[in-house]
Protein backbone atom coordinates (compact mmCIF):
# COMPACT_ATOMS: atom_id res chain seq x y z
CA UNK A 1 0.00 0.00 0.00
CA UNK A 2 1.69 3.19 -1.17
CA UNK A 3 0.92 6.23 0.96
CA UNK A 4 2.20 9.73 0.26
CA UNK A 5 4.30 10.70 3.28
CA UNK A 6 3.17 14.04 4.73
CA UNK A 7 6.56 15.66 4.02
CA UNK A 8 5.97 15.38 0.28
CA UNK A 9 2.58 17.13 0.28
CA UNK A 10 2.13 20.39 -1.57
CA UNK A 11 1.83 22.25 1.71
CA UNK A 12 5.05 20.83 3.15
CA UNK A 13 7.03 23.95 2.22
CA UNK A 14 4.51 26.36 3.76
CA UNK A 15 5.68 27.52 7.17
CA UNK A 16 2.56 29.23 8.52
CA UNK A 17 -1.07 29.00 7.39
CA UNK A 18 -3.56 31.58 8.54
CA UNK A 19 -7.21 32.13 7.69
CA UNK A 20 -9.01 35.43 7.30
CA UNK A 21 -12.59 35.05 8.48
CA UNK A 22 -15.62 37.13 9.19
CA UNK A 23 -19.18 36.31 9.96
CA UNK A 24 -20.24 39.35 7.95
CA UNK A 25 -19.95 40.02 4.25
CA UNK A 26 -18.34 43.13 2.84
CA UNK A 27 -16.16 44.01 5.82
CA UNK A 28 -12.99 43.83 3.79
CA UNK A 29 -11.67 40.28 4.19
CA UNK A 30 -10.19 40.17 0.69
CA UNK A 31 -8.88 43.71 0.98
CA UNK A 32 -7.26 42.93 4.34
CA UNK A 33 -5.89 39.60 3.02
CA UNK A 34 -4.33 41.48 0.11
CA UNK A 35 -2.98 44.29 2.30
CA UNK A 36 -1.62 41.81 4.83
CA UNK A 37 0.15 39.85 2.08
CA UNK A 38 1.70 43.08 0.80
CA UNK A 39 2.78 44.11 4.30
CA UNK A 40 4.35 40.73 4.99
CA UNK A 41 6.14 40.89 1.65
CA UNK A 42 7.36 44.36 2.61
CA UNK A 43 9.01 42.63 5.58
CA UNK A 44 10.77 40.24 3.21
CA UNK A 45 8.46 37.24 3.44
CA UNK A 46 7.20 34.98 0.65
CA UNK A 47 3.43 34.88 0.75
CA UNK A 48 0.67 32.90 -0.94
CA UNK A 49 -3.05 33.68 -0.95
CA UNK A 50 -5.62 30.92 -1.33
CA UNK A 51 -9.01 32.39 -2.23
CA UNK A 52 -11.74 29.90 -1.26
CA UNK A 53 -14.59 32.30 -1.95
CA UNK A 54 -16.04 30.39 -4.87
CA UNK A 55 -19.06 32.62 -5.49
CA UNK A 56 -17.31 35.96 -5.28
CA UNK A 57 -13.57 35.53 -5.89
CA UNK A 58 -12.10 38.99 -5.42
CA UNK A 59 -8.39 38.23 -4.98
CA UNK A 60 -7.33 37.98 -8.66
CA UNK A 61 -9.01 41.31 -9.30
CA UNK A 62 -7.20 43.06 -6.45
CA UNK A 63 -3.86 42.14 -7.99
CA UNK A 64 -5.11 42.82 -11.51
CA UNK A 65 -4.26 39.32 -12.72
CA UNK A 66 -7.83 38.15 -13.27
CA UNK A 67 -7.10 37.27 -16.92
CA UNK A 68 -4.25 34.92 -16.06
CA UNK A 69 -4.52 31.20 -16.61
CA UNK A 70 -3.51 28.44 -14.26
CA UNK A 71 -0.98 25.91 -15.52
CA UNK A 72 -0.30 22.39 -14.40
CA UNK A 73 2.96 20.84 -13.34
CA UNK A 74 3.94 17.41 -12.03
CA UNK A 75 2.78 18.09 -8.49
CA UNK A 76 -0.44 19.85 -9.44
CA UNK A 77 -1.57 23.39 -10.20
CA UNK A 78 0.94 26.18 -10.42
CA UNK A 79 -0.22 29.25 -8.50
CA UNK A 80 -0.35 32.59 -10.31
CA UNK A 81 2.50 34.98 -9.44
CA UNK A 82 1.63 38.63 -9.25
CA UNK A 83 4.99 39.97 -10.39
CA UNK A 84 8.51 39.13 -11.50
CA UNK A 85 9.91 38.56 -8.01
CA UNK A 86 7.44 35.72 -7.46
CA UNK A 87 7.12 36.88 -3.88
CA UNK A 88 3.33 36.69 -3.88
CA UNK A 89 1.43 33.77 -5.41
CA UNK A 90 -2.33 33.29 -5.71
CA UNK A 91 -4.89 30.59 -6.29
CA UNK A 92 -8.56 31.32 -6.85
CA UNK A 93 -11.51 29.95 -8.75
CA UNK A 94 -11.38 33.28 -10.54
CA UNK A 95 -8.53 31.93 -12.68
CA UNK A 96 -10.44 28.81 -13.63
CA UNK A 97 -13.51 30.52 -15.04
CA UNK A 98 -13.82 30.82 -18.79
CA UNK A 99 -15.09 34.37 -18.57
CA UNK A 100 -14.55 36.54 -15.50
CA UNK A 101 -18.30 37.21 -15.33
CA UNK A 102 -19.24 33.54 -15.17
CA UNK A 103 -21.36 32.83 -12.12
CA UNK A 104 -20.50 29.82 -9.99
CA UNK A 105 -23.89 28.62 -8.84
CA UNK A 106 -23.00 25.44 -7.02
CA UNK A 107 -24.42 23.53 -4.13
CA UNK A 108 -22.29 22.39 -1.21
CA UNK A 109 -20.86 19.04 -2.33
CA UNK A 110 -19.36 20.50 -5.51
CA UNK A 111 -17.83 23.36 -3.55
CA UNK A 112 -16.32 20.90 -1.06
CA UNK A 113 -14.69 18.91 -3.84
CA UNK A 114 -13.01 21.98 -5.29
CA UNK A 115 -11.82 23.25 -1.93
CA UNK A 116 -10.21 19.87 -1.18
CA UNK A 117 -8.40 20.16 -4.51
CA UNK A 118 -7.30 23.71 -3.77
CA UNK A 119 -5.80 22.60 -0.49
CA UNK A 120 -4.09 19.47 -1.76
CA UNK A 121 -3.24 20.11 -5.40
CA UNK A 122 -1.67 23.56 -5.60
CA UNK A 123 2.13 23.44 -5.85
CA UNK A 124 2.90 26.35 -3.51
CA UNK A 125 6.58 25.51 -3.10
CA UNK A 126 8.29 27.29 -0.22
CA UNK A 127 6.23 29.98 1.46
CA UNK A 128 6.60 31.82 4.76
CA UNK A 129 2.86 32.47 4.96
CA UNK A 130 -0.24 31.11 3.25
CA UNK A 131 -3.21 33.40 3.77
CA UNK A 132 -6.59 31.76 3.18
CA UNK A 133 -9.28 34.28 2.21
CA UNK A 134 -12.81 33.00 2.90
CA UNK A 135 -16.36 34.01 1.97
CA UNK A 136 -18.65 35.38 4.69
CA UNK A 137 -20.50 33.04 7.04
CA UNK A 138 -19.96 29.62 8.54
CA UNK A 139 -21.00 27.29 5.76
CA UNK A 140 -19.75 24.56 3.45
CA UNK A 141 -16.68 26.47 2.36
CA UNK A 142 -15.60 27.09 5.94
CA UNK A 143 -16.27 23.60 7.23
CA UNK A 144 -14.47 22.05 4.27
CA UNK A 145 -11.53 24.44 4.43
CA UNK A 146 -10.94 23.92 8.15
CA UNK A 147 -11.25 20.14 7.75
CA UNK A 148 -8.92 20.02 4.78
CA UNK A 149 -6.33 22.26 6.48
CA UNK A 150 -6.44 20.51 9.86
CA UNK A 151 -3.55 18.07 9.18
CA UNK A 152 -1.33 21.05 8.32
CA UNK A 153 -2.01 22.81 11.63
CA UNK A 154 -2.89 26.41 10.67
CA UNK A 155 -1.56 28.93 13.18
CA UNK A 156 -5.01 30.45 13.50
CA UNK A 157 -7.55 32.92 12.16
CA UNK A 158 -7.81 36.68 11.90
CA UNK A 159 -11.36 37.92 12.22
CA UNK A 160 -12.31 41.06 10.33
CA UNK A 161 -15.23 43.22 11.30
CA UNK A 162 -16.52 46.72 10.73
CA UNK A 163 -17.38 48.56 13.92
CA UNK A 164 -21.17 48.51 13.53
CA UNK A 165 -23.50 46.33 15.55
CA UNK A 166 -24.72 44.02 12.77
CA UNK A 167 -21.15 43.15 11.83
CA UNK A 168 -19.99 42.63 15.38
CA UNK A 169 -22.97 40.31 15.96
CA UNK A 170 -21.96 38.12 13.05
CA UNK A 171 -18.33 38.06 14.10
CA UNK A 172 -19.27 36.91 17.59
CA UNK A 173 -20.78 33.87 15.92
CA UNK A 174 -17.63 33.35 13.91
CA UNK A 175 -15.62 33.37 17.17
CA UNK A 176 -17.80 30.53 18.43
CA UNK A 177 -17.17 28.69 15.15
CA UNK A 178 -13.43 28.98 15.73
CA UNK A 179 -13.77 27.66 19.26
CA UNK A 180 -15.92 24.73 18.13
CA UNK A 181 -13.53 23.75 15.36
CA UNK A 182 -10.42 24.23 17.47
CA UNK A 183 -9.05 27.06 15.33
CA UNK A 184 -6.96 29.50 17.41
CA UNK A 185 -7.97 33.16 17.05
CA UNK A 186 -4.96 35.37 16.30
CA UNK A 187 -7.05 38.47 16.81
CA UNK A 188 -9.70 40.87 15.56
CA UNK A 189 -9.23 43.64 13.01
CA UNK A 190 -11.65 46.56 13.03
CA UNK A 191 -11.86 47.68 9.39
CA UNK A 192 -13.48 50.78 7.86
CA UNK A 193 -12.96 52.36 11.26
CA UNK A 194 -13.40 56.05 10.62
CA UNK A 195 -13.32 58.14 7.50
CA UNK A 196 -11.17 61.24 7.26
CA UNK A 197 -12.60 63.82 4.89
CA UNK A 198 -9.83 64.58 2.37
CA UNK A 199 -11.03 68.17 2.24
CA UNK A 200 -11.31 69.28 5.83
CA UNK A 201 -9.81 66.32 7.74
CA UNK A 202 -12.93 65.87 9.85
CA UNK A 203 -13.18 62.27 10.93
CA UNK A 204 -16.66 60.75 10.61
CA UNK A 205 -17.41 57.31 11.97
CA UNK A 206 -19.64 56.23 9.13
CA UNK A 207 -19.77 52.63 10.28
CA UNK A 208 -19.42 53.52 13.97
CA UNK A 209 -16.25 52.97 16.01
CA UNK A 210 -14.92 50.71 18.69
CA UNK A 211 -17.20 47.72 18.10
CA UNK A 212 -14.34 45.46 17.09
CA UNK A 213 -12.15 46.51 20.00
CA UNK A 214 -14.98 45.94 22.48
CA UNK A 215 -15.67 42.51 21.02
CA UNK A 216 -12.00 41.55 21.36
CA UNK A 217 -12.02 42.62 24.99
CA UNK A 218 -15.29 40.79 25.68
CA UNK A 219 -14.14 37.60 23.98
CA UNK A 220 -10.65 37.70 25.44
CA UNK A 221 -8.86 37.67 22.09
CA UNK A 222 -6.11 40.07 20.93
CA UNK A 223 -7.20 43.27 19.23
CA UNK A 224 -4.91 43.71 16.24
CA UNK A 225 -5.92 47.26 15.35
CA UNK A 226 -8.21 49.69 13.53
CA UNK A 227 -7.91 50.21 9.79
CA UNK A 228 -9.45 53.44 8.46
CA UNK A 229 -11.62 53.81 5.35
CA UNK A 230 -9.39 54.97 2.56
CA UNK A 231 -11.20 56.09 -0.60
CA UNK A 232 -7.87 56.12 -2.40
CA UNK A 233 -7.77 52.34 -2.20
CA UNK A 234 -10.95 51.65 -4.13
CA UNK A 235 -10.25 54.56 -6.44
CA UNK A 236 -6.90 53.12 -7.37
CA UNK A 237 -8.57 49.83 -8.26
CA UNK A 238 -11.26 51.61 -10.28
CA UNK A 239 -8.76 53.62 -12.23
CA UNK A 240 -6.62 50.58 -12.91
CA UNK A 241 -3.71 51.97 -10.98
CA UNK A 242 -1.34 49.54 -9.34
CA UNK A 243 -2.65 48.81 -5.87
CA UNK A 244 0.68 47.24 -5.00
CA UNK A 245 2.48 50.52 -5.66
CA UNK A 246 -0.24 52.75 -4.21
CA UNK A 247 -0.72 50.85 -0.99
CA UNK A 248 2.40 52.02 0.89
CA UNK A 249 1.22 55.62 0.48
CA UNK A 250 -2.30 54.98 1.77
CA UNK A 251 -3.54 55.93 5.21
CA UNK A 252 -4.35 52.27 5.84
CA UNK A 253 -0.70 51.20 5.46
CA UNK A 254 0.57 51.99 8.98
CA UNK A 255 -2.32 50.07 10.53
CA UNK A 256 -1.64 47.05 8.30
CA UNK A 257 2.08 47.20 8.96
CA UNK A 258 1.28 47.06 12.68
CA UNK A 259 -1.03 44.06 12.20
CA UNK A 260 1.60 42.27 10.11
CA UNK A 261 4.21 42.96 12.79
CA UNK A 262 2.03 41.37 15.46
CA UNK A 263 1.65 38.28 13.27
CA UNK A 264 5.40 38.13 12.70
CA UNK A 265 6.08 38.53 16.42
CA UNK A 266 3.58 35.79 17.21
CA UNK A 267 5.09 33.34 14.73
CA UNK A 268 8.70 34.02 15.67
CA UNK A 269 7.76 33.39 19.31
CA UNK A 270 6.30 30.04 18.30
CA UNK A 271 9.37 28.85 16.45
CA UNK A 272 11.85 29.96 19.13
CA UNK B 1 -31.38 0.56 -33.33
CA UNK B 2 -28.45 2.20 -31.44
CA UNK B 3 -30.07 5.58 -32.25
CA UNK B 4 -33.34 4.57 -30.66
CA UNK B 5 -31.38 3.22 -27.67
CA UNK B 6 -29.60 6.59 -27.31
CA UNK B 7 -32.89 8.39 -27.49
CA UNK B 8 -34.43 6.11 -24.91
CA UNK B 9 -31.41 6.76 -22.68
CA UNK B 10 -31.75 10.53 -23.11
CA UNK B 11 -35.45 10.40 -22.31
CA UNK B 12 -34.83 8.30 -19.23
CA UNK B 13 -32.10 10.70 -18.08
CA UNK B 14 -34.36 13.74 -18.51
CA UNK B 15 -37.11 11.92 -16.63
CA UNK B 16 -34.85 11.12 -13.70
CA UNK B 17 -33.34 14.62 -13.60
CA UNK B 18 -36.70 16.32 -13.64
CA UNK B 19 -37.91 14.13 -10.81
CA UNK B 20 -35.06 15.45 -8.69
CA UNK B 21 -35.88 19.13 -9.17
CA UNK B 22 -38.26 20.69 -6.67
CA UNK B 23 -41.54 21.95 -8.09
CA UNK B 24 -42.27 25.65 -7.75
CA UNK B 25 -45.29 26.17 -5.53
CA UNK B 26 -46.61 29.59 -4.51
CA UNK B 27 -47.12 30.33 -0.80
CA UNK B 28 -50.79 30.70 0.00
CA UNK B 29 -51.89 34.24 0.78
CA UNK B 30 -48.81 35.96 -0.64
CA UNK B 31 -49.45 38.00 -3.77
CA UNK B 32 -45.94 38.91 -4.87
CA UNK B 33 -42.46 37.91 -3.81
CA UNK B 34 -39.53 40.23 -4.43
CA UNK B 35 -36.02 39.14 -3.58
CA UNK B 36 -33.17 41.47 -2.71
CA UNK B 37 -29.79 40.03 -3.65
CA UNK B 38 -26.33 41.19 -4.49
CA UNK B 39 -23.73 38.50 -4.97
CA UNK B 40 -21.40 40.61 -2.84
CA UNK B 41 -21.54 40.77 0.93
CA UNK B 42 -21.82 43.98 2.88
CA UNK B 43 -23.31 46.22 0.19
CA UNK B 44 -26.41 46.93 2.24
CA UNK B 45 -28.95 44.27 1.27
CA UNK B 46 -30.49 43.94 4.71
CA UNK B 47 -30.37 47.67 5.41
CA UNK B 48 -32.06 48.39 2.09
CA UNK B 49 -34.52 45.49 2.40
CA UNK B 50 -35.71 46.77 5.76
CA UNK B 51 -36.05 50.34 4.56
CA UNK B 52 -37.72 49.36 1.29
CA UNK B 53 -40.25 47.17 3.12
CA UNK B 54 -41.04 50.11 5.39
CA UNK B 55 -41.19 52.55 2.47
CA UNK B 56 -43.60 50.25 0.60
CA UNK B 57 -45.86 50.13 3.65
CA UNK B 58 -45.57 53.89 4.21
CA UNK B 59 -46.33 54.74 0.58
CA UNK B 60 -49.58 52.76 0.63
CA UNK B 61 -51.07 51.96 3.99
CA UNK B 62 -53.52 49.48 2.48
CA UNK B 63 -50.67 47.15 1.53
CA UNK B 64 -49.51 44.38 3.84
CA UNK B 65 -45.77 43.79 3.65
CA UNK B 66 -43.71 40.90 4.99
CA UNK B 67 -39.96 40.57 5.33
CA UNK B 68 -38.10 37.26 5.24
CA UNK B 69 -34.47 37.15 6.26
CA UNK B 70 -33.03 34.23 4.30
CA UNK B 71 -29.48 34.80 5.54
CA UNK B 72 -29.19 31.88 7.94
CA UNK B 73 -25.51 32.46 8.70
CA UNK B 74 -25.65 36.17 9.41
CA UNK B 75 -29.25 37.24 10.09
CA UNK B 76 -29.30 41.01 10.44
CA UNK B 77 -33.05 41.68 10.27
CA UNK B 78 -33.83 41.07 13.96
CA UNK B 79 -31.37 43.75 15.05
CA UNK B 80 -32.48 46.25 12.43
CA UNK B 81 -36.19 45.77 13.10
CA UNK B 82 -35.65 45.73 16.87
CA UNK B 83 -37.25 42.30 17.20
CA UNK B 84 -36.24 39.52 19.54
CA UNK B 85 -37.54 36.22 20.79
CA UNK B 86 -38.81 32.86 19.61
CA UNK B 87 -41.88 32.85 17.35
CA UNK B 88 -45.13 31.46 18.76
CA UNK B 89 -46.84 28.54 17.11
CA UNK B 90 -50.38 28.72 15.73
CA UNK B 91 -52.86 25.88 16.33
CA UNK B 92 -51.90 24.62 12.86
CA UNK B 93 -48.25 24.41 13.98
CA UNK B 94 -47.10 27.32 11.83
CA UNK B 95 -44.68 29.93 13.16
CA UNK B 96 -46.19 33.33 13.76
CA UNK B 97 -44.03 36.07 12.24
CA UNK B 98 -42.81 38.77 14.62
CA UNK B 99 -44.17 42.21 13.81
CA UNK B 100 -42.76 45.67 14.18
CA UNK B 101 -43.60 48.95 12.45
CA UNK B 102 -46.41 47.01 10.75
CA UNK B 103 -44.09 44.59 8.94
CA UNK B 104 -44.32 40.82 9.52
CA UNK B 105 -40.80 39.42 9.86
CA UNK B 106 -39.24 35.98 9.97
CA UNK B 107 -35.57 35.23 10.37
CA UNK B 108 -33.18 32.51 11.46
CA UNK B 109 -32.17 35.02 14.08
CA UNK B 110 -35.43 34.33 15.95
CA UNK B 111 -34.71 30.63 16.08
CA UNK B 112 -31.15 30.56 17.34
CA UNK B 113 -29.34 32.35 20.15
CA UNK B 114 -27.71 35.59 19.14
CA UNK B 115 -24.21 34.31 19.71
CA UNK B 116 -24.70 30.82 18.30
CA UNK B 117 -23.19 30.27 14.84
CA UNK B 118 -25.12 28.21 12.34
CA UNK B 119 -22.45 25.87 11.10
CA UNK B 120 -24.43 23.93 8.55
CA UNK B 121 -23.73 22.40 5.20
CA UNK B 122 -25.95 23.24 2.25
CA UNK B 123 -28.45 20.43 2.69
CA UNK B 124 -29.50 21.54 6.15
CA UNK B 125 -29.69 25.12 5.03
CA UNK B 126 -32.08 24.12 2.25
CA UNK B 127 -34.49 22.53 4.67
CA UNK B 128 -34.25 25.50 7.05
CA UNK B 129 -35.08 27.93 4.25
CA UNK B 130 -38.02 25.74 3.25
CA UNK B 131 -39.33 25.99 6.81
CA UNK B 132 -38.82 29.75 6.96
CA UNK B 133 -40.87 30.02 3.77
CA UNK B 134 -43.66 27.55 4.26
CA UNK B 135 -43.99 26.84 7.95
CA UNK B 136 -44.84 30.48 8.69
CA UNK B 137 -48.32 31.90 9.15
CA UNK B 138 -47.80 34.85 6.83
CA UNK B 139 -51.51 35.58 6.48
CA UNK B 140 -52.37 37.76 3.49
CA UNK B 141 -49.45 39.75 2.15
CA UNK B 142 -49.32 42.02 -0.87
CA UNK B 143 -45.53 41.84 -0.89
CA UNK B 144 -43.03 39.50 0.65
CA UNK B 145 -39.52 40.94 0.53
CA UNK B 146 -36.85 38.28 0.84
CA UNK B 147 -33.43 39.43 2.01
CA UNK B 148 -30.93 37.02 0.49
CA UNK B 149 -27.50 36.18 1.87
CA UNK B 150 -24.40 37.06 -0.16
CA UNK B 151 -23.20 34.62 -2.79
CA UNK B 152 -24.75 32.51 -5.50
CA UNK B 153 -25.32 29.16 -3.86
CA UNK B 154 -27.67 26.90 -2.00
CA UNK B 155 -30.03 29.49 -0.52
CA UNK B 156 -30.51 31.43 -3.74
CA UNK B 157 -31.08 28.21 -5.66
CA UNK B 158 -33.48 26.80 -3.08
CA UNK B 159 -35.59 29.93 -2.93
CA UNK B 160 -35.75 30.39 -6.72
CA UNK B 161 -36.62 26.74 -7.33
CA UNK B 162 -39.17 26.57 -4.53
CA UNK B 163 -41.48 29.54 -5.06
CA UNK B 164 -42.49 31.76 -7.98
CA UNK B 165 -40.67 35.09 -7.70
CA UNK B 166 -42.12 38.28 -9.18
CA UNK B 167 -38.69 39.80 -9.52
CA UNK B 168 -35.24 40.29 -8.12
CA UNK B 169 -33.54 43.54 -7.18
CA UNK B 170 -29.77 43.56 -7.16
CA UNK B 171 -27.95 45.91 -4.84
CA UNK B 172 -24.39 46.97 -5.29
CA UNK B 173 -21.94 49.63 -4.27
CA UNK B 174 -20.10 51.39 -7.11
CA UNK B 175 -16.92 49.44 -6.27
CA UNK B 176 -15.36 47.19 -8.90
CA UNK B 177 -15.30 44.02 -6.83
CA UNK B 178 -18.94 44.55 -5.80
CA UNK B 179 -20.00 45.07 -9.41
CA UNK B 180 -18.22 41.87 -10.43
CA UNK B 181 -20.34 39.93 -7.97
CA UNK B 182 -23.51 41.86 -8.85
CA UNK B 183 -23.01 40.78 -12.42
CA UNK B 184 -22.72 37.17 -11.27
CA UNK B 185 -25.87 37.64 -9.23
CA UNK B 186 -27.73 38.86 -12.32
CA UNK B 187 -26.39 35.90 -14.28
CA UNK B 188 -27.57 33.51 -11.59
CA UNK B 189 -31.12 34.87 -11.72
CA UNK B 190 -31.04 34.52 -15.49
CA UNK B 191 -30.08 30.86 -15.08
CA UNK B 192 -33.00 30.14 -12.77
CA UNK B 193 -35.44 32.23 -14.84
CA UNK B 194 -36.16 34.93 -12.28
CA UNK B 195 -36.76 38.39 -13.84
CA UNK B 196 -34.38 41.10 -12.61
CA UNK B 197 -36.35 44.28 -11.92
CA UNK B 198 -33.25 46.44 -11.76
CA UNK B 199 -30.20 47.54 -9.80
CA UNK B 200 -29.90 49.77 -6.76
CA UNK B 201 -26.72 51.74 -6.21
CA UNK B 202 -25.94 51.94 -2.51
CA UNK B 203 -23.23 53.87 -0.65
CA UNK B 204 -22.90 56.03 -3.74
CA UNK B 205 -21.43 59.14 -2.18
CA UNK B 206 -20.49 60.50 1.24
CA UNK B 207 -20.99 64.12 2.25
CA UNK B 208 -18.74 65.33 5.06
CA UNK B 209 -21.08 66.62 7.78
CA UNK B 210 -18.65 69.44 8.56
CA UNK B 211 -17.57 70.89 5.23
CA UNK B 212 -20.14 69.28 2.91
CA UNK B 213 -17.38 68.04 0.62
CA UNK B 214 -18.56 65.00 -1.32
CA UNK B 215 -16.32 61.95 -1.53
CA UNK B 216 -17.09 58.90 -3.62
CA UNK B 217 -15.56 56.48 -1.15
CA UNK B 218 -16.46 53.33 -3.03
CA UNK B 219 -16.22 54.79 -6.51
CA UNK B 220 -18.75 56.63 -8.65
CA UNK B 221 -21.47 55.53 -11.03
CA UNK B 222 -20.21 51.99 -11.44
CA UNK B 223 -23.73 50.64 -10.97
CA UNK B 224 -25.17 52.89 -13.67
CA UNK B 225 -22.58 51.62 -16.12
CA UNK B 226 -23.24 48.01 -15.20
CA UNK B 227 -26.98 48.59 -15.58
CA UNK B 228 -26.39 49.96 -19.06
CA UNK B 229 -24.28 46.95 -20.01
CA UNK B 230 -26.85 44.50 -18.72
CA UNK B 231 -29.81 46.44 -20.11
CA UNK B 232 -31.33 46.97 -16.67
CA UNK B 233 -32.84 49.98 -14.92
CA UNK B 234 -31.25 51.73 -11.98
CA UNK B 235 -34.08 51.80 -9.47
CA UNK B 236 -32.38 54.11 -7.03
CA UNK B 237 -29.22 55.73 -5.79
CA UNK B 238 -28.70 55.78 -2.03
CA UNK B 239 -25.90 57.79 -0.44
CA UNK B 240 -23.71 56.86 2.53
CA UNK B 241 -25.20 58.57 5.50
CA UNK B 242 -24.23 58.06 9.12
CA UNK B 243 -27.93 58.17 10.00
CA UNK B 244 -28.71 55.04 8.04
CA UNK B 245 -26.16 52.96 9.94
CA UNK B 246 -26.94 54.55 13.32
CA UNK B 247 -30.64 53.92 13.04
CA UNK B 248 -30.17 50.34 11.89
CA UNK B 249 -27.86 49.65 14.82
CA UNK B 250 -30.50 50.99 17.20
CA UNK B 251 -33.36 49.14 15.55
CA UNK B 252 -35.20 52.21 14.28
CA UNK B 253 -34.63 52.15 10.51
CA UNK B 254 -34.20 55.53 8.93
CA UNK B 255 -37.49 55.41 6.97
CA UNK B 256 -39.29 55.39 10.32
CA UNK B 257 -37.03 57.56 12.42
CA UNK B 258 -36.06 60.27 9.92
CA UNK B 259 -38.83 60.21 7.33
CA UNK B 260 -37.95 63.65 6.01
CA UNK B 261 -34.30 62.98 5.27
CA UNK B 262 -32.83 62.95 1.75
CA UNK B 263 -31.71 59.38 2.07
CA UNK B 264 -35.26 58.32 2.80
CA UNK B 265 -36.72 60.10 -0.22
CA UNK B 266 -34.28 58.13 -2.33
CA UNK B 267 -35.36 54.87 -0.72
CA UNK B 268 -38.96 55.76 -1.49
CA UNK B 269 -37.97 56.34 -5.11
CA UNK B 270 -36.36 52.96 -5.24
CA UNK B 271 -39.36 51.21 -3.74
CA UNK B 272 -41.72 53.01 -6.11
CA UNK B 273 -39.74 51.97 -9.14
CA UNK B 274 -39.51 48.48 -7.90
CA UNK B 275 -43.17 47.62 -7.48
CA UNK B 276 -43.73 44.78 -9.94
CA UNK B 277 -46.81 45.02 -12.14
CA UNK B 278 -49.78 43.24 -10.57
CA UNK B 279 -50.43 39.77 -11.92
CA UNK B 280 -53.89 38.50 -12.69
Amino acid sequence: LFLFPAERSNLAGVRHILLVLSGKGGVGKSTISTELALSLRHSGKKVGILDVDLCGPSIPHMFRVQDNDVHQCDSGWVPVFVDQDKSISLMSIGFLLEKPDDAVVWRGPKKNALIKQFVADVAWGDLDFLIVDTPPGTSDEHISTVEALRPYKPIGAILVTTPQAVSVGDVRRELTFCKKTGLPVLGIVENMSGFVCPHCSECTNIFSKGGGEELAKYAGVPFLGCVPLDPQLSQSLEEGRDFIQEFPKSSAFPALAHIAQQILDGTSQQSS
Amino acid sequence: SSDSRDEALRDKRTQIQSRGLPKQKPIEGIKQVVVLASGKGGVGKSTTAVNIALALAANDSTKEVGLLDADVYGPSIPKMMNLKGNPELTPKNLMRPLKNYGIACMSMGFLVEETAPVVWRGLMVMSAVEKLLRQVDWGHLDYLIIDMPPGTGDVQLSVSQNIPIAGAVIISTPQDVALLDARKGAEMFRKVHVPVLGLVQNMSVFQCPKCKHETHIFGADGVRELAKTLGLDVLGDIPLHVNIRETCDSGQPVVISHPQSDAVSLVHCASDNKKPSPRS
